[in-house]
């Protein structure tokens, strides 16, 4: 594994670079190339952290868990809430933030507080020829030039090794409280979570459990103003079940950012991004042996039968990935959906100028 | 400002160019007459004027398609025009480009509450979004100070903003599928109602690409219910080190109010002289205001009002009701129309870290005495985009220049102090030439390698973002290739 320590070795190992290389942060999340290992796991640190500006700049290969804690010190937090992987894949190592931002990773609240992207600032990074490039700042308003920021977010190394990013952090919520409505079905609980999403009350979550029967409904703030809006919604949503509100919060939203409920289940595990409406009528179409719901219905975890093609079953516009499996079924099936052809054409002609001698994780994302 | 000279092969080609746009457009859409055109030779940076060759008003995306292939086919350049709000030039055409504006394109394609995204043309205006989902209580978040005219495809353009960005994100945040239409006329379909597209993120850099990648007709945005209300208070301090301490106190409280705007001295006189808004005279001036629940508002009132207390504040006016918010803000909305009354001036667009705030103000003032010209600050201290305004005699000869010169300096200066050259207007010609002071040429190729792979000849918005210089290669292989 080749783990250089600064940005300038990073950018030399690829300059000097003929074969493919399967680019890593901790290597949690079980993307695996055939290629010379390269983490970036040794360039570590915190560059500047302006609590009263709400930003943070910081080294890719920093552990997440290390950039919490700094936040957490200030009472700040990433808001997108990034999931860790390991529990869902058993994979082991230690989660970077350059590796959530390679990989686009958000948890619930994106639906309200945005995704990965939205918060990522600027960036620096060695692309395919080993050249350093920045792109963006560390100024939450920036239109100069391309954003390539965003660009690079999601981008799973593919169009260049992310060295340092740069982050709009935000103030953890004095409270958190939830409204679990029981008894309602898939249908019932989408229009609930679409109900709750399109009131003034500021949900910063919308999940559903068919397993529970259980769709559950965040709320965030002052500790007062959270009270005020879980009875709003207590009273709003008795339509759709029996709304009441639950006791703890925290766990049930890191199970449901986790998606822990298929930890420890055989079988492969796709992820599915709809528009919430249609997930009503895509879920019976998956025949899938559990699911679970996010973002008001429009994220959806299935469980498969190793070795199942779901694809051909969605039948709205949307997207998935298999994000667990053997090799073998990745191998066959491929990780990422592929792109219709002037997509997939574009993306092409992307990586092959940024990344001119094809080694920066071939044959991951099409 | 230098523009490349116009090709006169292609100057050549006009008749023969507007018979093949008439052959797939109906009459009204293919504006040829030169009096007519002029109505096409700058957008709102009128200090550059250049008529098009020609101007075009499609009314649909297979419209457009039809159009670009055309001009693909001919080897013509394109300029992409949203209203023409652009104040950095963005949409200013060169004489042998089809102007094509997306004004017509203004209708609402679908309005879906329940997913919570509207689906719009992107000739609608900004404001006539919100406007179209008011009756269920939702709104359309970016607010650009333009927005009454600007269009959404501008919007897209120049990732705009405004000052309810520090809460709810600019355009980018806002924007979850296009309909793209190359420069060889194919559509393609980015991203959606869904949130997850898969793949790069080619929504991400179209966004704010400044109409080089390609023609977006069609766009999927956000659409968020409204808050319970919103309410402001206004801070005045007698020294801007002071103001920029309480805006980051507040923010490091853990409050995030929905705007933070700042005003200094001469912005502040200016403003009071043409609106009475009744601010009082002193050296800052905070206008900050929180939304959600009537509880939700006081409290967050509550904490705000005792952290500028503690800086000692000359005035501190928190809004009763409706009207004394309204008079809050009063001043403020006509600080640019107030400025104007006194002066011509030159509205820039920086933005720099909250923390260099007083330092930055400190030397701005400074170069005002260098250059012997007055500025005016307004922010949006929330996000750190700063519009110092400064004051010229457009009719005094020299004075633009002085401008321009001063105008520089103040981007440059933002860029040292850990900033970047335009928060939300965008590069345009404007600041093209200072793109190097924030980029390394490396940097800038990386984005020049985006650009050819949209648009491999070159022809989409030409001569806009990236110094000429940096960009000479590639424009005069594609010429070449013509």
């Amino acid at each position: 594994m080749l783990t250089p320590q600064s940005e300038a070795e990073l950018a030399e190992i690829i300059a000097g670079a003929s074969g493919p290389l399967c680019i890593q942060g901790g290597g949690t999340r079980g993307l695996a190339i055939d290629g010379e290992g390269l983490s970036t796991r040794g360039l570590t640190g915190v560059e500047l952290y302006e609590p009263g500006a709400l930003t943070l700049v910081v080294r890719a290969g920093t552990p997440v868990a290390e950039v919490e804690a700094l936040l957490a010190a200030e009472n700040q937090r990433l808001a997108f809430e990034p999931m860790d992987h390991r529990g869902l894949l058993g994979t082991g190592g230690e989660p970077t933030i350059g590796g959530v931002i390679a990989a686009g990773v958000s948890g619930p609240r994106r639906i309200q507080a945005g995704s990965a992207r939205d918060h990522l600032l600027g960036v620096r990074f060695a692309d395919g020829a080993g050249q350093i490039v920045k792109n963006g700042g560390r100024v939450m308003k920036n239109v100069t030039g391309y954003d390539l920021v965003k660009l690079m977010c999601g981008a799973h190394g593919t169009l260049g090794v992310l060295s340092e990013v740069s982050l709009k952090v935000l103030p953890v919520a004095e409270a958190s409280a939830t409204v679990a409505i029981e008894g309602a079905d898939l249908g019932a609980a989408v229009a609930a979570m679409s109900a709750a999403l399109g009131s003034p009350y500021d949900v910063t979550g919308a999940a559903y459990d068919p397993e529970k029967q259980t769709a559950f409904i965040r709320v965030e703030g002052f500790a007062d103003s959270a009270a005020y809006r879980c009875r709003r919604l207590v009273s709003e949503l008795a339509g759709f079940g029996s709304p009441r509100i639950e006791d703890e919060s925290a766990a049930l939203w890191r199970g449901i950012r986790d998606a822990a409920a298929f930890q420890g289940r055989a079988g492969d595990i796709w992820r599915i991004s709809v528009k919430p409406s249609d997930a009503v009528a895509l879920a019976p179409r998956l025949q899938a042996e559990a699911l679970q719901f996010d973002w008001g219905g429009g994220l959806i975890w299935a469980l498969l039968p190793a070795g199942t093609d779901l694809r051909p079953r969605i039948n709205v516009p949307g997207h998935a990935a298999l994000v667990r499996a053997g090799a073998g079924t990745r191998a066959r099936l491929g990780v990422f959906q592929p792109q219709p052809g002037p997509l997939a054409a574009l993306s092409a002609g992307l990586r092959r100028q940024f990344d001119p001698k094809g080694i920066l994780n071939p044959g991951l994302m099409g | 400002m230098e523009m490349p000279s116009p090709n006169p092969a292609i100057l050549a080609r006009k008749a023969r160019l507007a018979e093949r746009l008439l052959a797939v457009l109906p009459d009204d859409a293919v504006i040829q007459d030169e009096a007519e055109t002029r109505a096409y030779e700058c957008d709102a940076l009128t200090a550059y004027r250049c008529p098009p060759l020609l101007a075009v008003l499609p009314r649909s995306t297979q419209e457009v398609s039809d159009i670009l292939r055309i001009c693909h086919e001919e080897g013509v350049p394109v300029v992409p025009r949203g209203a023409g709000t652009s104040l950095a030039g963005g949409a200013l055409p060169t004489a042998d480009c089809v102007i094509l504006g997306v004004a017509r394109m203004n209708g609402v394609l679908e309005t879906d509450y329940g997913n919570r995204i509207i689906r719009v043309q992107t000739g609608r205006t900004n404001l006539s979004v919100s406007g179209a989902v008011e009756e269920a209580d939702f709104f359309y978040a970016p607010d650009p100070s333009s927005q009454l005219a600007c269009a959404i495809g501008g919007n897209i353009a120049m990732n705009s903003g405004g000052a309810h960005c520090l809460k709810y994100g600019v355009t980018t945040n806002n924007l979850l599928g296009v309909t793209l239409v190359m420069m060889d006329g194919t559509v393609v379909e980015i991203g959606g109602a869904h949130l997850d597209a898969g793949g790069l993120d080619l929504l991400g850099v179209i966004c704010g690409s400044e109409g080089q990648l390609g023609v977006v007709t069609e766009a999927t945005l956000r659409i968020l219910r409204k808050p319970e209300g919103a309410r402001p208070v206004l801070i005045g301090y007698d020294s801007n080190e002071v103001a920029g301490a309480c805006v980051s106190d507040i923010i490091k409280a853990g409050v995030l109010p929905v705007a933070i705007e700042f005003m200094d001295r001469p912005c502040i006189e200016a403003c009071e002289a043409f609106a009475k808004a009744g601010y009082p005279m002193c050296e800052a001036l905070l206008i900050v205001e929180v939304e959600g629940s009537p509880e939700e508002i006081d409290h967050q009132l509550g904490l705000i009002i005792e952290i500028a207390r503690s800086h000692n504040p000359v005035e501190l006016r928190e809004a009763g009701d409706a009207e004394e918010a309204g008079r809050i803000w009063l001043g403020r909305k006509s600080a640019f129309g107030a400025m104007g009354q006194i002066n011509d001036y030159m509205c820039l667009d920086g933005t720099i870290p909250v923390s260099s705030l007083p330092y930055v103000l400190r030397r701005i003032g400074e170069m005002s005495q260098e250059f012997g010209l007055d500025v005016a600050n307004v922010f949006h201290a929330g996000d750190g985009n700063m519009h110092p305004l400064i004051l010229f005699d457009a009719n005094k000869p020299g004075d633009l220049e002085i401008c321009e010169a001063f105008g520089a300096e103040i981007l440059k200066l933002c860029v040292e102090a850990g900033g970047c050259l335009t928060g939300e207007h965008g590069v345009g010609i404007e600041k093209r030439d200072l793109m190097l002071h924030q980029y390394s040429a490396t940097d800038l190729e990386a984005q020049l390698k985006v650009k050819d792979v949209f648009d491999p000849r070159w022809l989409l918005n030409p001569a806009k973002v990236f110094p000429l210089a940096v960009t000479e290669g590639r424009r005069t292989a594609a010429m070449a290739a013509e």
